[in-house]
């Protein structure tokens, strides 16, 4: 039973961790940010260490999920565009500053 | 792909595949470390010895506080730093006076004056089980996360005592605890065995409010406008 948890939260946790990296909606990713953390801290109460789990969920996946969203407000392009991928757009959010 | 078909920007074949071998054998050497045998114990046994002087019962808080305190010292001073760096870049931006969500403000009044309790709770039991200053001061600092997005202004006028004060406290006092201990022929962070708790508890109740301000002020992003 406790094999099959953590083979699961394993899998789960390279799968959150790959979908956050490769998402190309920054938000969504973000949102994945967070849930790998509160997984990962999961996985510290697994390993036997609550303390490092209470640190990671608490600023891990809180405070650094807060900063995360708060800069993401502040993004004037809120998706992750690559330069040359859509000039046009890009000269219409210059046009609107 | 040829280079000149890749958009600018975009890693070439070669380095992704450089990186994708530099990781696969990071990974296998970290496997087969972990399959050769049993983990070196390392200092358990020599925390183990001395936890019964330490003041704390918990072998984390005791090494993060006392084995280690020089540490968790310098720790404080990057936190504090830290916060100093990002008011020298400028005021923080106005927060856009938006009427919020009614689940945002329904969630806040459960989550708001639960916070300060269960920050005392981890405070506290710090000493002896998973909690500490580090974590008790996120939960605080979450509840000012909630609140300053909440966008609502505080119907009984909060104490305006500056924040930089309470930025500063944690450092300060860990600072004069770790001096005041030296008289007696000690070393700087060596308590005396007898009040070794209470300091502890003591440095760890003024780096709660620290750390919680420090976290608050980080997302708030800038300086406030009321401070120097």
């Amino acid at each position: 039973m406790g094999f099959a948890f953590d083979a699961v939260l394993v899998a789960v946790l390279l799968w959150v961790a790959w979908a956050a990296l490769s998402s190309r909606d920054l938000f969504r990713g973000i949102v994945l940010f967070i849930a790998f953390g509160l997984l990962l801290s999961m996985g510290w109460v697994r390993l036997g260490a609550p303390d490092v789990a209470l640190a990671e969920a608490a600023i891990g996946a809180g405070i650094a999920g807060a900063l995360l969203l708060a800069t993401w407000a502040r993004l004037p392009g809120k998706t992750d565009e690559r330069p040359g991928d859509d000039l046009e757009g890009q000269e219409r959010d210059h046009e609107r500053q | 792909m040829n280079g000149s078909e890749r958009p600018r920007g975009e890693p070439g074949l070669l380095l992704r595949a450089g990186l994708a071998l530099l990781l696969a054998v990071v990974a296998t050497g970290l496997t087969l470390a972990l399959l050769a045998g049993p983990a070196s114990p390392g200092l358990t046994d020599a925390v183990a010895e001395s936890l019964a002087g330490s003041g704390a019962s918990n072998p984390v808080t005791a090494v993060l506080l006392n084995f280690r305190g020089y540490d968790t010292l310098l720790e404080m001073a990057v936190l504090t730093s830290t916060l100093v760096g990002v008011w020298a870049l400028g005021p923080a931006p106005r927060i856009r006076e938006t009427d919020p969500s009614p689940v945002l403000l329904g969630m806040n009044s459960v989550l708001i004056p639960l916070a300060p309790l269960i920050c005392a709770y981890l405070l506290w039991i710090g000493a002896s089980g998973p909690g500490g200053a580090f974590q008790a001061g996120a939960v605080l600092a979450a509840a000012g996360v909630l609140f300053i997005i909440s966008g609502r202004r505080p119907a009984v006028p909060l104490p305006t005592a500056p924040m930089s004060w309470g930025i500063v406290v944690g450092l300060g006092v860990f600072v004069a605890v770790s001096l005041a201990v030296m008289p007696g022929g000690r070393q700087l962070l060596e308590y005396p065995r007898d009040l070794a708790g209470i300091l502890m508890l003591l440095i760890e109740t003024a780096a709660t409010v620290s750390i919680a301000l420090i976290l608050a002020g980080l997302f708030i992003g800038g300086r406030p406008e009321d401070e120097p």
